[in-house]
């Protein structure tokens, strides 16, 4: 077995009280790809922050390359090797790749002067390493996600870095983009880098990493190998609890709720029609510029159909903005709920109330004690986890923010729903949650539509599902169909 | 940079600057025949070169991710309570003179530095209630007099010129010795913000400042250093305005805050932080200098010079914006 790298032993801290790590063990070793997996909150970027030197440990024992360190700093942390790559990469986007690069290694040098060629001669070299393919002289801010990334990793890289952590890193990729990150980090470790990597989604995990540490509500649940776990009880050991994986299917229903025809926007989609009857929750799925969001977007409004008829509940209606789509009893819950679904600093309360809050105007006045009710009615049925409905939503985890998001819409009492991305960074249990909640909206009579690329949540979800391609509806399919056979729809290579 | 296409360059903001001002110039000495002139390169140099001085301490600002509207309350202060002193005691020292104002440039800038980077206040906030108590304080000590005899040493400097040119007609324009100061400047910070890591470090803590703190630069310190610079610098550039005017006048200065940052921006700097070279801002220095300094020969009212100048900001400025929006919708690479 190769070398330990790092080993951490009864990690604990705690924050004024609340105790974010209760414990916590973990062993890295040299050239493996490791998996440290929990739900939102159960402490994983606080033990990242503890390794990186951030935050120092109330008690426990780190050892690094077998020595024992105390009093680890930021600085310390990165010259011995380790290094960091957050969710928002922290890269420059004003400045050039190479200098993004480079920026770095002349920081920890403590170099005064700026050498560009030094830093494209770094840039290339890193670029290389790694097979990443950028002209090193663009701006950051033109990079796509995924190359804003690989900028993150080369910068991390020419650091001589030994371990290399990486905080849920394919939360914005695409299917393919996860591909060729994946095939980076394989490279990265038969350099015998060793490597983290923070993530809730089953499929990578079993795809990329030799060894999983679990993580609960700050404590150490388990770790092994890989192949130790199935899927039964790696969603144990994660949630604490069972979760069935078991299909939607609802009993057949005659009445129509949505029936779209001919929906077109130029650029965007042509010729979109199909029908979602009572029960069904609808999942329209394709790659990135599919033309899937468009679509999600022109249902609300947001960038309006130029073309086409769209019957809700038995009436032809014409959505051309926002209010349209409102005053007909439609809700969208957008694909980017931190700047596009929620007020971040504003209470569960006002976001609850945020669509819905003219209804609560009573002789010119609101009507504070009927928005509380309605509130705390929401944080139960939807089982938000919070003591109350004042806390800002940014102090909430992911999965407790996304069902804030829905609940606004709720509180409309829409008759559609179209869901973007409706589980992008939540984890399984709140995943669980909201489905739940669809599927007792769907039997309840409100249309349900799932945008996703997740193809695993839409087999299990969607009873009916839309392939687009190339903003044309491609494959329409019922849940019997499997996740590759659906993979290979979406790129094309099946059916016609 | 290498890579850059010619349609790149063709279409940078600097180059947008180069056009309208071949284009104003051309349309104003077609109007009026004495304006292609050197004499008029010379007057329009004397004109815009405090605006200039100005200018580059608060482009600095505005790339670190800030915004700084107190200097020309910082710079009231800088020019006026050294000749008030140096009239008051029979002080006739030019570097005393100087180096007061830039002392108190600098006191200032320390004060910005640690209501902003500190105490965390919104640079906008911060600055205006500096801009405010200096300005209140000004009132408070020396009343609205301005000095019309500066102390001799000082006074003297006006009569120092770099050349003399004498135009057909006879008349003379002279072009002061003060005019190195922006130019040495401009070429100083130029060098500075592209080959230090000092300079990087600003333009990095305007395009991120949290990415900033992580990759290991000194937030704070860099915050100091600019808002103090651009203190310094300031009051420089309020002792060579006083200098210029042959007299220390406590409140002339105030309000041209909006047509410096104007001019910033023109020039190419994002209002937003992290963007910004010394060449755009010298030539939204010109451009701006130009339209309020000239339009006059072209015949334009002066009433309409305003509305004139409020119009290149509004396009000018909408240019850049415009830029960083299709940037951010183009399809990303």
């Amino acid at each position: 077995m190769a070398e330990v790298f790092l080993k951490l032993e009864g990690i604990k801290k705690s924050f004024g009280g609340v105790r974010a790590l209760k414990g916590v063990d973990l062993e890295i070793r040299k050239g493996e790809v490791h998996c440290l997996a929990g739900e939102n909150g159960c402490g994983k970027s606080t033990l990242i922050k503890v390794i990186s030197g951030a935050h120092d440990p109330d008690e426990g024992n780190i050892f690094i390359e077998g020595k024992k360190v105390e009093n680890l700093k930021p600085i310390d942390s990165i010259r011995m090797g380790i290094q960091v790559i957050y969710q928002d990469f922290a890269v420059f986007p004003n400045l050039t790749v190479a200098e993004n690069i480079a920026m770095n290694r002349a920081l920890m040098t403590g170099a005064k002067k700026m050498d560009w060629k030094e830093a494209r001669k770094l840039a290339i070299e890193a670029m290389e390493m790694i097979g990443a393919k950028m002209d090193p002289d663009i701006l950051v801010e033109r990079l796509s996600v995924a190359n804003k990334q690989m900028v993150a990793i080369c910068r991390a890289i020419i650091n001589d870095a030994k371990f290399l952590i990486l905080d849920e890193p394919t939360t914005a990729l695409t299917a393919k983009e996860v591909e060729k990150l994946f095939k980076i980090i394989r490279k990265l470790k038969e350099k015998g880098i060793a490597i983290m990597i923070v993530n809730h989604k089953l499929d990578e995990i079993y795809e990329i990493c030799d060894k999983l540490t679990v993580l609960r509500n700050g404590e150490y649940v388990s770790n092994g190998d890989i192949t130790e776990y199935d899927r039964a009880r790696f969603i144990r050991d994660l949630t604490g609890r069972d979760i069935e994986e078991i299909k939607y299917s609802p009993e057949e229903d005659e009445n129509e709720i949505l029936r779209v025809e001919h929906l077109t926007r130029v650029g965007a989609f042509e010729d979109v029609s199909f029908t979602l009857k009572k029960g069904d929750v609808l999942g329209i799925t394709g790659l990135l510029g599919s033309g899937r969001g468009e679509l999600g977007d022109a249902l609300f409004g947001l960038a309006p159909a130029q073309s086409g008829k769209i019957i809700l509940n038995g009436k032809e209606i014409q959505i051309h903005s926002i209010q349209d789509a409102m005053n007909n009893k439609i809700a969208y819950v957008p694909e980017d709920r931190l700047t596009q679904g929620l007020f971040l600093e504003r209470s569960i309360l006002d976001n609850t109330m945020a669509a819905s809050i003219k209804n609560y105007f009573k002789k010119g006045k609101l009507d504070y004690k009927a928005m509380e009710i309605a509130t705390d009615d929401w944080i139960k049925t939807i089982g938000v986890a919070t003591p109350s409905a004042k806390p800002a939503i940014r102090t909430l985890s992911g999965g407790n923010q996304q069902k804030v998001a829905i609940a606004k819409w709720l509180n409309t009492s829409p008759d559609l729903l179209v869901l973007n991305g409706p589980t992008v960074g939540v984890d399984i249990g709140s995943k669980s949650d909201i489905h739940a909640i669809l599927h007792r909206l769907a039997k309840g009579g409100v249309g349900i539509i799932v945008i996703s690329d997740d193809l695993s949540e839409l087999v299990q979800n969607c009873n009916k599902m839309i392939v687009m391609r190339n903003g044309k509806v491609a494959e329409v399919i019922d849940n019997t169909v499997d996740e590759t056979t659906l993979a290979d729809m979406l790129s094309g290579k099946q059916g016609g | 940079m290498k890579n850059k296409s010619i349609k790149d360059v063709l279409t940078s903001t600097e180059m947008i600057n180069v056009y309208i001002i071949v284009a104003l110039s051309m349309v104003i000495g077609s109007i009026n025949s004495n304006f292609l002139s050197v004499a008029t390169v010379i007057t329009l140099s004397r004109a815009i070169m405090v605006t200039m001085i100005f200018a580059l301490g608060e482009m600095l600002v505005i790339v670190s991710g800030g915004i700084d509207v107190s200097f020309p309350a910082v710079a009231c202060a800088a020019l006026f309570v050294p000749i008030k002193l140096m009239v008051d005691n029979g002080i006739n020292n030019v570097w005393f003179a100087f180096g007061l104002a830039i002392i108190i440039g600098l006191v200032f800038g320390a004060l910005n530095a640690t209501l902003t980077a500190v105490v965390k206040l919104p640079p906008l906030i911060a600055t205006l209630g500096v801009s405010s108590l200096i300005n209140g304080g000004m009132l408070a000590f020396f009343g609205s007099k301005e000095i019309s005899n500066l102390p001799k040493a000082v006074d003297a400097i006006s009569q120092k010129f770099l050349f003399t040119y004498t135009a057909p007609t006879g008349a003379t324009y002279s072009l002061t010795v003060l005019f190195l100061i922006p130019v040495i400047l401009c070429i100083g910070v130029a060098l500075m913000l592209k080959y230090t890591m000092l300079g990087r470090g600003i333009y990095a803590i305007g395009g991120d400042q949290n990415a900033a703190r992580i990759a290991g630069f000194n937030v704070v310190r860099i915050k100091y250093f600019v808002y103090m610079f651009a203190g310094a610098i300031t009051g420089l550039g309020a002792m060579c305005y006083c200098i210029l005017c042959r007299t220390a006048n406590p409140k002339n200065l105030m309000g041209s805050e909006m047509m410096v940052i104007a001019a910033i921006v023109v020039g190419g700097t994002r209002i937003s932080g992290g963007h910004g070279k010394v060449i755009g801002t010298v030539l939204g220095v010109v451009l701006v200098g130009l339209i309020q300094n000239n339009l006059i020969m072209a015949g334009v009212p002066a009433y309409w010079q305003k509305f004139v100048v409020g119009l290149v900001i509004v396009l000018g400025t909408s240019i850049t914006s415009l830029k960083a929006k299709k940037i951010a919708q183009s399809a990303k690479v």
